[in-house]
């Protein structure tokens, strides 16, 4: 059980009310713009008042996002932001409180607060700019550079297996994990603002493009050629469908999600996945998340988005019973309670 | 109970109970303290025990300890040398013996004197037969063996029987000082409320050791410790970590910010975060992070969001903290961060003391990094230190170290209970909705501290964050000039802190021979001293320092009436290096002890009066 408790606007905002008056300093083509024009689209839909948004980012590119939107926002220390986000959370709860943090900063130096923000399912939006490299410190790899990538720091090649971080979300008991493109900024303002609704930790790893050092490092799953079959838009209560004129479908079989031709086995048809991003098991989520070309299309959209209590929330509530229950309702109380004795 | 036939009063004196770590010694003492403050003994106790949990039995590194000193006087410290030692094995003789008076009682355990625990312990002989023990009063009682007895018809194991033994031995010097142990009872039920069976088998116990010693008629005579004149009030008995959580938790009440705490446990800092997760009731937020960097970083967010913030931590946690503590200077955020000293460097001694991170509170980070700097001096008082670190850092905007010590967070005094609303205003500069003037680094000129502008404040939206400011409009900029500029307003804004604390105050004579300077946990020893060498005529004062960075403002008047000055310190000399840098007109002569353990009076003595006597 959880409620938003972030209060709403009196009047209608628009995109104007969120514009930062700073420049905009992140390299031309990089996928932050197209993120952050996402973001400035979808808070006004979100309905909550302007002044409840505030932002917390650590270091590295994505971390800059705080100076180039106009809410209230502090920009942190390496690896730390989602430590900062879970006290600015607790602590004011009518907050709409938003991360904006990298593959360095989530995946390397603050992994161990992003596991622990998720598992405790702090009330918080995570959004992680997956650009696969270490772009402010000049192109060294990630922990989600892919295994062989040659980087400054990896001239052999990386020997590292990277981390996906949707198996790092529902490894840490995740809530909401989506996944989009920073190239398709309808689906970015959409999941975004679902992101906002959700009671509990939602984390968006977005695909973002470093143009500089690690280019066209998701082209694979967007080029021509290969967009369709790389690419599968999940939406709740819809077949799993993808491919030209979606052609095909995805199916459960022999413990393994596989790849079906829509209309060759009315068996086959009948066994096509409907996406239920509400499913408290994470089981299905899981392989969603985990699916990769060649042999399976990757998952976009809101792949979960389970309820579960949000920390915050229990917090409050402890409290609140506390206050009912407990004969120490001031410090006076306090400092008097148990053994104490007079003198005269 | 009615007081037995040959009493001797005392003004004064210091009991140790010592044993296994599984011996139940802190709960002993603990109780033995309690008793004696309900019934208004003034007291300080000293808790010494090891970090193992259940350390190998009758070892000497597994030796657990509790030392109180219960008095009709004012008592300044644990004491030096005890009148009674209780000792549960032969380990915890052999590691005591030496801190027990000539003449001094020992109540011994006889049971547990048996060759395989005198082995271990690394006796050749007993020595409760080889008369080495003669120049003290030694009981030996079969204190388990009464155990045992006195719990045949309960449903206990053994070994649970065995247990309390602990309480044989309360019963035993509850008797020998006329304590009323009906009101230990009471403390009993308390603490083990809903487990009848433990309350049960503690009250036996404690009832058997105590009849033992008066039906054997134990001592020949036993003692009175008379009541404490104390001041009027209401007391009771605290341990300064749990005062360090009250004095938060009025400021929250006084300042009228929610109180949130991101912590980690650490010894000897835990007791913090548990007292503070015991009072959800009074609205304070206590998240136990996933780690040290968590636990500040949390705070540093809290306190964005308006929040007063807390962490605490001990030297190793403090360590980990660094960067973070950065991040509030330049952020220019309140944030108190409670570093509960312990014998370093690395893990090093985790349950001894020391007071060996001043110098890492002062300048332990990257770049020009300011705070506030205050120590509290004994348990009681730390209350009001940490209420004082919450008020400067609100009202200042800016982070403050508060330095207290094992010794201190596990020791206890009693402690003369305030009325919160008597505790002095706390007003932070919170930003008004809708200011027109607000920028996120404009100051009060008086103060320099910004504004504290809550998020969620209409009209108020602004960034701030690690990279450096323009002055008042607060946008990032590397412009050399501003950093110059921002890096000493920072700078000045703590030391005008200077103007909004106390001045800096002389025990005994304004001038004389010697003036002895301390910091933190050893004013009882250091006060103790000068003022016996005062009674003998030396023209020895003592100042004690609370504020360390600022200095209080005649810090340098003071000095300059005495011909020697010696700085007194559980560390190799580290506030004596910052005086030097604050005061370098100043000659300092020092006393140094890093070996875990606090001073003893007749040291500090020594030295003195060594000092004195050289021309």
């Amino acid at each position: 059980m959880s409620i938003k408790r972030v209060p709403l606007s009196e009047v209608p905002l628009t995109k104007e009310d969120f514009v930062s008056d700073q420049i905009v300093k992140w390299c031309p083509g990089c996928g932050g713009h197209a993120i952050l024009k996402a973001v400035e689209k979808a808070f006004p839909e979100t309905g909550f008042r302007k002044e409840n948004f505030t932002f917390v980012s650590g270091i590295g590119c994505s971390s800059r996002f705080p100076y180039y939107i106009n809410t209230y926002g502090i920009h942190g220390i390496h690896g730390r932001a989602n430590a900062i986000a879970s006290g600015v959370k607790i602590a004011n709860t009518g907050l709409s409180v938003w991360v904006t943090t990298g593959d360095g900063d989530s995946m390397a130096i603050g992994g161990n607060h992003f596991i622990h923000t998720i598992r405790r399912n702090i009330d918080i939006n995570i959004l992680l700019f997956n650009n696969q490299i270490y772009g402010l410190t000049k192109g060294q790899y990630s922990p989600t550079t892919p295994k062989g990538e040659v980087t400054r720091t990896s001239p052999h090649g990386t020997i590292e297996h990277p981390f996906n971080p949707a198996g790092l979300v529902m490894g840490s008991m995740g809530t909401f994990f989506a996944r989009v493109l920073d190239s398709n900024v309808r689906m970015m303002t959409e999941v975004v603002e679902e992101s906002s609704k959700h009671d509990g930790t939602a984390v968006v790893e977005i695909l973002q493009n470093c143009i500089i050092f690690a280019d066209k490092a998701f082209s694979y799953l967007t080029d021509k050629e290969h967009k369709d079959e790389y690419q599968i838009n999940l939406k709740h209560g819809e077949p799993m469908l993808f491919g030209k004129d979606n052609s095909k479908g995805i199916i459960l079989k022999e413990n393994r999600l596989q790849i079906v031709k829509v209309g060759e086995n009315k068996e086959d048809d009948d066994m096509i996945l409907i996406h239920d991003q509400y499913n408290p098991d994470p089981g299905i989520h899981r392989m969603l998340g985990y699916m990769r070309p060649p042999e399976m299309p990757r998952a976009f959209g809101v792949i979960r988005a389970a309820k579960f209590d949000t920390y915050d929330y229990l917090m409050e509530e402890q409290i609140r019973s506390a206050k009912e229950t407990s004969g120490i309702k001031c410090v006076n109380d306090l400092l008097n309670s148990g053994e104490t004795f007079e003198v005269n | 109970m009615s007081k037995n036939n040959n009493v001797t009063e005392k003004e004064s004196a210091v009991i140790k109970f010592v044993g296994d770590s599984g011996d139940g010694m802190q709960l002993t003492g603990t109780l033995f303290s309690d008793t004696a403050a309900l019934f208004g003994n003034d007291l300080a106790t000293f808790p010494d025990y090891p970090a193992e949990i259940r350390a190998p039995h009758n070892t000497i590194f597994g030796v657990s300890g509790f030392q109180v000193q219960i008095g009709s006087i004012k008592i300044n410290s644990s004491g030096d040398f005890c009148d009674v030692l209780v000792a549960m094995n032969p380990a915890s003789l052999k590691a005591n013996l030496k801190w027990v008076k000539k003449n001094g009682i020992i109540i011994v355990d006889v049971d547990a004197f048996d060759k395989k625990a005198l082995d271990k312990s690394g006796y050749e002989e007993n020595p409760l037969e080889n008369n080495s023990l003669k120049d003290y009063k030694v009981v030996e009682a079969p204190i388990s063996t009464i155990a045992k007895e006195s719990l045949s018809d309960l449903s206990l194991s053994a070994k649970a029987a065995t247990r309390s033994k602990n309480m044989v031995a309360l019963g035993i010097t509850g008797y020998l000082f006329n304590l009323d142990i009906n009101s230990t009872y009471k403390f009993i039920e308390n603490k083990f409320s809903g487990k009848d069976i433990i309350v049960e088998s503690n009250r036996r116990t404690l009832a058997a050791g105590y009849e033992f010693a008066r039906e054997n008629e134990l001592f020949e005579t036993t003692f009175f410790v008379p009541k404490a004149d104390l001041p009027k009030g209401r007391y009771r008995n605290v341990t300064g970590n749990v005062a360090t959580a009250w004095g938060c938790l009025a400021a929250a009440e006084r300042s009228g910010r929610e109180l949130f705490l991101g912590s980690y446990p650490i010894t000897p800092a835990t007791e913090i975060l548990i007292e503070f997760a015991l009072h959800k009731s009074l609205g304070a937020k206590v998240f136990q992070a996933e780690d040290e960097i968590a636990g500040i970083c949390s705070a540093i967010g809290a306190s964005y969001s308006g929040s007063l913030a807390v962490t605490t931590t001990s030297g190793p946690g403090f360590s980990l903290k660094s960067e973070a503590i950065g991040l509030a200077v330049i952020t220019e955020l309140p944030l108190v961060i409670v570093n509960v000293q312990r014998a370093g460097p690395s893990t090093g001694m985790p349950t001894k003391s020391e007071q060996s991170d001043l110098l890492q509170a002062l300048y332990g980070r990257n770049g020009e990094c300011p705070v506030i700097v205050i120590s509290a001096s004994s348990p009681a008082n730390c209350f009001y230190y940490a209420y004082e670190a919450c008020k400067l850092s609100m009202e200042h905007m800016t982070p403050v170290v508060l330095l207290t010590e094992g010794y201190l967070g596990n020791g206890s005094e009693l402690f003369r209970i305030p009325d919160v609303e008597n505790l002095p205003d706390i007003n932070p500069p919170i930003a008004k909705p809708n200011d027109p003037e607000y920028k996120p680094y404009a100051r009060d000129p008086v103060t320099l501290a910004r504004k504290w502008a809550i998020p969620g404040t209409e009209g108020l939206r602004h960034r701030i964050g690690g990279l450096e400011k323009f002055n008042i409009e607060g946008n990032p900029t590397t412009d050399p000039i501003n950093h110059e500029l921002m890096t000493k307003l920072r700078e000045d804004k703590v030391k005008r802190v200077e103007n909004y604390i106390p001045d800096q105050t002389v025990t005994g004579e304004d001038s004389g021979d010697l003036l002895v300077v301390g910091w933190g946990s050893t004013y009882g020893p250091i006060h103790t001293a000068v003022k016996e060498l005062q009674n003998e005529g030396k023209k020895v004062s003592q100042t004690h320092f609370h504020y360390i960075k600022p200095l209080p403002k005649n810090t340098g008047e003071i000095f300059r009436n005495f011909k020697k000055i010696i700085v007194c310190e559980l560390n190799a000399g580290q506030f004596v290096k910052h005086l030097k840098i604050e005061h370098p007109e100043y000659k300092y002569l020092q006393y140094n002890k890093i070996q875990g353990l606090p001073f003893v009076v007749h040291e500090l003595k020594e030295k003195f009066n060594e000092i004195l006597e050289e021309k």
